[in-house]
């Protein structure tokens, strides 16, 4: 857990007169678990949308393993080894989940347009190893009785980690989530949270991840940075951050607004 | 009802997943491979029109049904591949080059008008590709060196290196293998990475794009093997034609096109050889019940639109995935009977993004 593995150096995008970031700079090493906390419109989904090239940054740089991520086109994010869940699912509605994994191998598929029109044995294998791996991730977050269904008749929970798998099945180095615990129940989080824990340490998978619900962040987070109105507010330990009076203040207001409002009261 | 036993991957990549899809699909072509024996000459004529059309309906449903692009100017690529063939075959090209040919055009127009596909969408991309309907059917008219304008071109009889196709039922065989082919060809596209990624551009462009897809080179892709085979429809089309016009690529035909793939069924192989089937029959259904009509709606001129506006909207509204949804109702009513519930293919309302495929 030394390595850094991406990092954030002064990020900051601008969307007409909003500054949605200004000048974020962190970095997530190699093995963490790193989350991105702050109040609803703080910047963090930009943050997310920055490193997986959705957006690019209007000024600042994000290196990826010593490389200029900012350089690269967004479809050559994957193959880089980040791949990313989002807040509000963007699963293949009208396919399968085992359909939905398997695009999630696209980065490493093997074979090109005239291999697939006439189904060669070379793409035949390859189809097979795409289905072994799938498998895997299947196996791995219990996904069997869902295989064949579709994305679309699947309730919310089951979604999300549908999402989890197809971003898995990339064999990603760093896997982003945003907000993985959002419209879970009790239940549903708390194997999240086991999932999120056996990703690090099983697959060593670096996470980042975007999450409001602070018992999960607290449980699986070795750092966490916490943002407002797209700048940095503390990063630290959960328990430093979580008693940061910045944070605190940004949470829940100022000591002063309180006894202001006491007083009128 | 039937379960199947899966023991091993490769049962879910091969293409007859179960016995009964080996009998079923054995006996049509069977039953095709038979047909000049037992139908009559025209009818025969009308099947290889359905084989065709189905041609052309396969490449509008890889790029309307499999990668949600959708065109209103597919005629173009159906004059560009039937104006290739007439020239080179009159040039005197064996009919295999000259296939490759116009399907090699068509796929390379495709190429250049799947370009504005990448920065419109829906609505727009649809005026993008109508005006490029308009445009190629004036270049048709207008270069009369080439294509004889307005008064149209002969076309010779398909010659294969010296082996003249010259009766209906030869030509009806050339037909149906190329139609065999190109419906393997699109079942391997879909089982492999290169299908899915179709896919995954239709139901979610940030995700597939997440995913690693490229977004331009596979949407210019589709868009490219969309025209190649409405170009080898094209050059079919032209052959059993034997004469070309340019009113014949307008955009009557490409709403045609669009009509076909949309009653028979949107997103599924199947639909592409439903709707051609409904596009072909539908005349001979309303010539046939013309006479069974009063006079007032018999012999009204624009019948046969009325009929097809008809159909469309009773499909979109009852039955928005075809003919092909229906079948697969009917078969799963009588699979599992008698426990068939009458919401049982309701569609969930979500409030997700489940309704861009409709």
């Amino acid at each position: 857990m030394s390595e850094i593995l991406l990092s954030a150096k002064d990020l900051s995008v601008r969307f007409g007169g909003v500054l949605a970031v200004n000048k974020v700079s962190f970095d997530v090493k190699e093995g963490e678990v790193f989350t991105l906390i702050g109040p609803n419109g703080a910047g963090k989904t930009t943050v997310f949308n920055l490193i997986s090239r959705i957006y690019t940054p209007t000024s600042g740089e994000i290196e990826y393993r010593g490389e200029k991520l900012t350089a690269q086109p967004p479809h050559k994010i994957a193959a880089l080894g980040i791949a990313r869940t989002f807040q509000n699912i963007e699963l293949f509605e009208h396919a399968t989940v085992l359909h939905n994994l398997l695009i999630g191998r696209h980065t490493h598929r093997q074979t090109g347009l005239l291999h697939d029109l006439f189904f060669t044995t070379k793409a035949r294998e390859a189809e097979l190893q795409a289905r072994e791996k799938a498998e895997q991730v299947i196996d791995f977050l219990d996904l069997q009785h869902h295989r064949d269904s579709m994305v679309a008749g699947l309730p919310y929970g089951v979604r999300k980690v549908v999402e989890l798998a197809r971003a898995l099945c990339t064999e990603p180095r760093l896997l982003l989530l945003d907000e993985p615990s959002s419209g879970l129940n009790v239940e549903e989080t708390s194997d999240m949270a086991f999932w999120i824990q056996d990703i690090q340490h099983e697959l060593g998978i670096t996470v980042l991840m975007v999450e409001h619900d602070m018992s999960l962040v607290s449980r699986v987070s070795d750092r966490v940075l916490a943002m407002n109105q797209g700048e940095v507010l503390a990063v630290g330990t959960p328990r430093e951050v979580q008693t940061d009076p910045g944070v605190i203040e940004a949470y829940l207001g100022s000591v002063d607004e309180v006894s202001s409002l006491r007083r009128a009261a | 009802m039937r379960f199947i036993f899966k023991t091993d991957y490769g049962q879910d990549i091969k293409l007859a997943k179960h016995a009964g899809h080996v009998f079923w699909y054995g006996a049509l072509m069977l039953a095709l491979l038979a047909a000049p024996w037992l139908v009559a000459e025209y009818w025969l004529a009308q099947l290889t029109f359905v084989m065709i059309y189905a041609i052309a309906g396969l490449g509008l449903m890889l790029l309307a049904g499999f990668t949600g692009l959708f065109s209103l100017g597919h005629a173009a690529f159906l004059g560009v591949g039937a104006y290739t063939q007439a020239v080179l075959t009159n040039a005197g090209l064996p009919f295999p080059i000259a296939l490759a040919c116009a399907a090699g055009l068509s796929a390379a127009v495709g190429l250049v008008v799947g370009l504005p596909a990448l920065r419109v969408k829906g609505i727009y991309l649809g005026m993008a590709t109508l005006s490029f309907g308009f445009i190629v059917e004036e270049v048709f008219a207008r270069w009369e060196s080439v294509t004889g304008g307005n008064a149209g071109i002969h076309i010779k009889v398909p010659d294969m290196f010296g082996w003249r196709l010259a009766s209906g039922e030869s030509f009806y065989f050339l037909c149906l293998l190329i139609t065999v082919a190109a419906t393997l060809a699109i079942l391997n596209l879909l089982r492999s990475p290169t299908g899915r990624a179709f896919v995954a551009i239709r139901d979610s462009e940030i995700s597939a794009q997440s995913m690693g897809i490229h977004l331009a080179r596979y949407k210019t892709l589709s868009f490219a093997l969309s025209a190649a085979l409405a170009g080898i429809a094209g050059a079919l089309y032209a052959h059993k034609l034997q004469f070309i016009s340019p009113d014949q690529f307008n955009i009557l035909q490409s709403i045609d096109l669009l009509l076909m793939i949309v009653i028979g069924g949107v997103g599924s192989v199947h639909g592409a050889f439903l709707g051609a089937i409904f596009l072909i029959s539908m005349p001979q259904v309303i010539a046939l019940s013309k006479d069974h009509l009063p006079a007032a709606i018999g012999q009204a001129p624009g019948l046969q639109a009325a009929v097809y506006g008809i159909v469309l909207i009773a499909f979109v509204l009852f039955e928005p995935l075809g003919l092909y949804g229906r079948w697969l109702k009917v078969r799963t009513y009588f699979q599992l009977f008698p426990f068939y519930r009458k919401g049982l293919f309701k569609r969930q309302k979500s409030f997700q993004k489940s309704d861009r495929l409709k």
